[in-house]
């Protein structure tokens, strides 16, 4: 009857299984070779070869044997060894086999790889009209029905083909075995293009507003292409209604030695036999307290083996099953309960006691042989994508699982074994129901089909749960061998003894057992605890205990498949401007500001950036500097109102600028902290060209747009973006001038002609059209020169050219920083942190006395008029080497240093410079302003650096450098 | 991913909006006449209530538009809200 | 010559400047026509430079909008709709903002006679021509490409020849326009993205590259 080197796989004219024959493949568990078929998991080859204990369990090692055929597996976890990146913790229960897998059996830790995964993981999304989840007899009828309605719909299971538990059994339907009806099923869906049918996906979380997260392999199976260029894809769904078809899982039983290889769920035999034509052994013992186990006793005996006997905690089972049973050739011992087991490293027998009706033990005793003991403590409803996703469940004691509350609204949409519903004809008839009406309520109106007559199924009569099987000798705080969670070695007894430490709550209870915290997130080990615990309290039942809060994911997922596609340089958006080959080519290091990469510096030889920073200051000091300003967030700003909205917004005044003027200015959020700052220019009466920093572009739009759509939509002003319709460079220093006068040939750069805070517009050599203006950010002569992005480059190029005999220095932003800095202007985000008014910045003359703007009420605020605000001043460390680090905090130099330490302010901006041949600083000090000439310290790597409070102008104070030299 | 209806431009995923906090917070008309207190009320003082929340979205990847809508904070389920004194252009 | 004067004319581009031009993507022409497939599951990606746009703003429904639109001899659009063809067309971007797309060379035509239809009365016209660039991305599997980084609904049923929208590829703000059947998108971006969104398909498109 067994073949050779699987003794325990089945003859094909006993049971032909879901798997493929005509080819044997082979694993490698822990160095040794493991042969099965296609349609194997690698458990079942295991169990096919005889094999039935894994890994010694993780804090007692213990022996420990494969328990389950799903995804609720604590024990037969394993290490993936081969592939592209060592994957630890896998069930061998959800494995499939395939040539070449290799694994190590695990003691319930695995390992993390250093390498780097290099799989392919991707991501997708769609939308769909009834999403259904589960493919077994519900699910599958809940998709047939939505899709004859003409809805889109995506059908997904865990597995690799639909049936779900249909294919554990021998049910028929309408007159023909199962395997049948999923096959014309599977084909319908195929042939319907607007059905998608995901097998080996797993729903990980259904989430608000109908949207499901599906992890779907694509790999590490025998259908999957040799070398695939996805691994797994992450499905983002959103669905107009969804039908959770997604089955239970059996409860295992708790009883001394109840962790014994050979002890097993009696479903998972049940799958081991039908699914993977496997005997997981030859003598079983079979312990249950419902029906479903009877099942699995007459697949067993139908298969030759031996059932010494069927222990049944019920007084009085349907009698329909005993007597078929004891027709097959077994007989039921009911009113009973397994009390423990014999053997070590797999079980050899069982010893059985009679169970009165208040769960005590009676006197009554036997002992029988056995080398499996398949045991059913009941059914768990899968209802956890239900309870992620908001349901509320409630304890059914006919049941006696958790199932969702009430029976409208989403609960609706939970059909099948996943609402407790266990008979076939049940599932079939809520299935095509709920897709119906889940294909009408998405806008595809449409009836549910008949429901097919069926075979071979028993209706479930009631259960009768047993938390606790007692001890023959101990009592429950001392039940160390009577296992909860077998994966974290939890038992009773830890449950009593956090019960002993006063936890009540179930959720206090998980964490301090670590029960239900492993691989199976509760889905064997939870209702167990719960029923344990509730006796414990004397409940009246589990729901008075309830259940801890389920989340996703559903099972284990690696992060890299969250990662997706967006790592490494995909990982953020890069936006560059159209200058930026030139400034690669030209050797620059970039900064990162925010999503943007700005050249930092541009080392020249083996220069350090200090070196190339104090080179490229001096350059624009004392000759021709160029950066590129492209970055720049611009605002056009149109509407007879348009004066009117600035002057509202900015704390300047903006309605009275010339047209053909600039103007700096600073807007203030309403609690008058300084939001962000620019130069805006009058292009016409009706049209300013606003510009913003280079991160608040986006931000200061969406500011405007607030204001002008939620307050003020009476005011004609209309917003437009232009940030990336221009491309700009600054030519800054005393040779600016020459430069700019020979890329603008027709223009008159003189300074009686192009003031400060003008602009021109002209046409630049070669033809380019160009807005010139005259601003600066470093106290020297400056132009800003605009042209249409797709110039920038020729822009560049023209002035790099214009100025090479000049010595023309591109610089950075750390140049830039240190030029402003040098002249006390403040950069938004850097000297500010959205607790700084422009008064506590010195910068009172930017704000008007004379019209309303947004923040000025605040500015009167009590707290925004104290004396000991901080205000923005220069920081001169004694030492004219040392350079502060931005962020250090300043103290009174004779203040104790025991904490807490009060504070006089701290560092905002650092620099060496070039022009004043020293470090300097700026910093927001208390009173600061008040406090001029006067000494602090500076906590700095255990030492204290002296400094000295400043005005923050350090240079030219005079403002005489502006218009840059006489002209000769 | 929250699914948030754009009166405009339909049903967009959330990661499209940014979240504009408790709805009808008018901007006083003269900010000026207000007390401390009441301007302080007007800047830092909002709703937080467990149920039916009227609150502002802003649809900043898409119409780039302002418009409010009522959620219930315990469920996220949305409904969409009774116009407001004017228009949103 | 007053500073008006020489503020009010755009700067518009003289024939002798257009060699001076450089689109975001001319650089990556190369890569992208190697990258590109063909067949039953192909998809191709382009750019297509120097499209002529003007950024609309005008009142819905007030005599602006029909000003304008006779103007340019086509309907303003409806809500996420496009009015017009590739050559020349006005697509929906808000219930008081449209985008008028146009060949290259265009923009100050386009700009001159819709400020012309709004004069005297509300709205605004900005040329955004170098604001954006556009992408053409087509063939059988390029909705499957874009359902890897868009979250909108792109099925047949749902988006369309004629659909636009503004959204997110990835992390990145971009106008989608799907022109045909086949399906072929247009995907218009503001340019300093524009090098991370061919980055960004082209990792998408590279599950296709054996067509």
């Amino acid at each position: 009857m067994m073949s050779s080197s699987n003794p325990n796989r089945l003859n094909a004219s006993v049971r032909p299984g879901r798997i493929d024959r005509t080819r044997t493949i082979h694993a490698t568990v822990d160095g040794r070779a493991v042969p099965g078929r296609p349609g194997d998991t690698l458990a079942s080859a295991m169990l096919a070869g005889g094999d039935i204990e894994v890994g010694p369990s993780i804090q007692r090692g213990r022996p420990r044997g494969v328990f389950s055929a799903d995804c609720t597996e604590p024990n037969a976890l394993v290490q993936r060894l081969d592939g592209d990146c060592p994957e630890p913790m896998l069930p061998a229960t959800e494995i499939e086999l395939q040539d070449g897998l290799r694994v190590e059996t695990l003691s319930g830790v695995g390992w993390l790889s250093e390498q780097r995964d290099t799989a392919g993981y991707d991501k997708k999304f769609v939308h769909s009209d009834v999403v259904v989840v589960g493919a077994g007899p519900a699910g599958i009828a809940a998709s047939l029905a939505a899709a004859r309605g003409g809805a889109r719909v995506m059908l997904v299971d865990q597995h690799r083909e639909l049936g779900g538990m249909l294919l554990d059994g021998q049910a028929h339907i309408a007159g023909h075995p199962a395997t049948e009806w999923i096959g014309r099923a599977a084909r319908e869906l195929a042939e319907n293009e607007q059905v998608r049918v995901l097998t080996r996906a797993t729903a990980l979380g259904c989430y608000d507003h109908n949207y499901l997260l599906i992890a779907e392999r694509r790999a590490d199976h025998p259908d999957a292409p040799p070398s695939p260029t996805i691994r797994q894809r992450l499905w983002h769904v959103r669905a107009k209604q969804v039908v959770l078809a997604t089955g239970a899982h059996e409860r295992p039983l708790v009883f001394a030695d109840n962790d014994r290889p050979g002890v097993m769920l009696a479903s998972a035999v049940r799958s081991y036999l039908n699914r993977h034509a496997v005997l997981p052994g030859r003598e079983a013992v079979v312990f249950t307290t419902s029906d479903s186990a009877y099942s699995t006793a007459l697949d067993l005996l139908g298969t030759g083996a031996r059932v010494p006997a069927i222990v049944d905690t019920r007084p009085e089972p349907p009698t329909r099953l005993v007597e078929q049973v004891r027709a097959a050739g077994a007989h039921v011992v009911t009113s009973a309960a397994v009390v423990a087991t014999g053997g070590e490293h797999r079980v050899s027998g069982v010893r059985v006691r009679g169970i009165d009706g208040n769960g005590s033990l009676t006197e009554w005793s036997a002992e029988f042989p056995c080398d499996l003991l398949a045991v059913c403590g009941g059914w768990n409803p899968a209802v956890q994508l239900f309870a992620q996703s908001g349901g509320a469940v409630r304890w059914d004691p006919v049941v006696a699982g958790f199932v969702p509350s009430g029976a409208g609204g989403r609960s609706a949409r939970v059909v099948g074994a996943a609402r407790g519903t266990y008979d076939l004809a049940g599932c079939l008839a809520q299935g095509f129901a709920s897709g119906a009406e889940a294909a009408t309520l998405s806008g595809f109106r449409t009836a549910p089909p008949p429901v097919p007559q069926v075979d071979g199924d028993r209706q479930a009569s009631r259960p009768r749960p047993v938390w606790l099987v007692p001890d023959e000798s101990r009592s429950p705080e001392e039940c160390t061998e009577h296992f909860v969670d077998q994966q974290r070695d939890a038992t009773v007894a830890d449950i009593h003894h956090a019960l002993g430490t006063g936890m009540r709550s179930v959720q206090h209870v998980k964490r301090y057992t670590t029960i239900s915290t492993g691989l199976e997130q509760g889905k064997s080990s939870g209702v167990n605890a719960v029923g344990v615990l509730a006796d414990a309290l004397s409940a009246g039942s589990p729901g008075e205990v309830g259940t801890t809060t389920f989340r996703p994911p559903y099972t284990p997922v690696p992060l890299a498949l969250f990662a997706g596609r967006t790592t490494g340089r995909l990982y953020d958006p890069v936006r560059t401007t159209p200058m930026h080959r030139q400034h690669v080519e030209a050797g620059a290091v970039f900064e990162d500001v925010g999503q943007w990469k700005r050249p930092r510096y541009y080392p020249r030889g083996n220069e350090d950036m200090h070196a190339a920073v104090l080179r490229e200051c001096s350059a624009a000091r004392t000759g021709v500097a160029v950066q590129d300003v492209s970055t720049l967030g611009r605002i056009e700003i149109v509407g007879s109102d348009a004066p009117e909205f600035l002057d509202r917004i900015y704390t300047n005044g903006f309605a009275k600028l010339a047209v053909g003027k600039a103007r700096y200015g600073m807007m203030c959020g309403a609690d008058g902290m300084v939001l962000d700052d620019g130069v805006s220019m009058r292009l016409a009466e009706d049209r300013y060209l606003m510009s913003t920093t280079t991160g608040g572009a986006a931000k200061v739009l969406d500011w405007l747009e607030e204001w002008l759509q939620t307050e003020w939509p009476e005011l004609d002003v209309y917003c437009t973006s232009v940030t990336e319709q221009w491309a700009a460079v600054a030519v800054v220093g005393p040779d600016s001038r020459t430069v700019v006068g020979r890329l603008a040939p027709d223009l008159d750069v003189s300074a009686e002609s192009f003031g400060f805070m003008r602009f021109h517009e002209t046409v630049l050599v070669g033809g380019i059209p160009a807005r010139i203006s005259r601003v600066s950010f470093s106290g020297e002569l400056a132009f800003e020169v605009n042209v249409a992005r797709w110039y920038g480059q020729a822009l560049w190029e023209a002035t790099m050219t214009a100025g090479s005999d000049l010595d023309i220095t591109p610089y950075g932003t750390e140049a830039m920083h240190v030029l402003r800095a040098e002249k006390g202007f403040v950069i938004v985000g850097q000297d500010t942190d959205g607790t700084v008014t422009p008064v506590d910045l010195g910068m009172d003359w930017a704000v008007s006395k004379h019209k309303d703007f947004i923040g000025k009420r605040s500015l009167s605020r009590p707290d925004l008029v104290r004396q000991d605000r901080v205000q923005l001043v220069g920081l001169l460390p004694t030492d004219t080497t040392t350079l502060l680090p931005e962020g250090a905090h300043l103290v009174e130099p004779d203040v104790s240093r025991r904490p807490p330490v009060p504070m006089a302010g701290h560092v905002t901006s650092s620099y060496h410079s070039a022009a004043l041949e020293r470090t300097f600083a700026l910093g927001l000090i208390s009173g600061g302003r008040q406090r001029i000439g006067e000494v602090l310290c500076a906590p700095v790597g255990g030492r204290d650096v002296e400094v000295e409070i400043t005005s923050p102008v350090f240079y030219d104070p005079e403002g005489a450098r502006r218009d840059g030299p006489e002209q000769g | 991913m929250l699914l948030v209806r754009c009166p405009w431009c339909g049903d967009r995923d959330e990661a499209e909006f940014r979240y504009g906090g408790q709805a009808d917070v008018d901007y006083p008309a003269d900010p000026h006449q207000l007390d401390d207190a009441a301007w302080g009320e007007y800047l830092f003082v909002r709703a937080n209530p467990l149920g039916s929340f009227n609150e502002r979205w802003v649809h900043t990847a898409g119409c780039r538009r302002w418009f409010s809508l009522v959620r219930d904070t315990a469920t996220n389920e949305m409904s969409p809200d009774i116009p407001r004194r004017r228009e949103s252009r | 010559m007053t500073v008006l004067n020489k503020v009010e004319s755009e700067t518009a581009a003289p024939e002798t400047a257009t060699a001076a031009r450089h689109s975001p993507l001319e650089h990556r022409a190369a890569e992208l026509e190697r990258r590109s497939t063909s067949g039953a599951r192909g998809v191709r990606l382009h750019e297509e430079p120097f499209l002529s746009q003007i950024n609309l703003r005008t009142p819905p429904g007030g005599v602006e909008s029909s000003a304008v639109s006779d103007s340019l001899g086509l309907p303003l659009p409806t809500v996420n709709r496009v009015s017009g063809d590739e050559h020349h067309a006005v697509l929906w971007l808000g219930p008081d903002e449209s985008l008028i797309v146009a060949p290259d060379g265009r923009a100050e035509h386009l700009l001159r006679t819709v400020r012309d239809a709004q004069r005297g009365g509300s709205g605004s016209a900005v040329d955004v021509s170098a604001n954006r660039t556009t992408l053409r991305l087509s063939g059988p599997a390029a909705r499957e490409v874009l359902e890897k980084l868009c979250s909108l609904d792109l099925h047949p049923r749902s988006f369309g020849p004629g659909d636009c929208a503004q959204t997110l590829l990835g992390r990145v703000i971009v106008v989608l326009w799907q022109l045909d059947r086949e399906p072929g998108y247009r995907i218009m971006v503001r340019c300093s993205f524009a090098d991370y969104l061919v980055d960004l398909l082209l990792d998408a498109m590279a599950e296709f590259l054996d067509g």
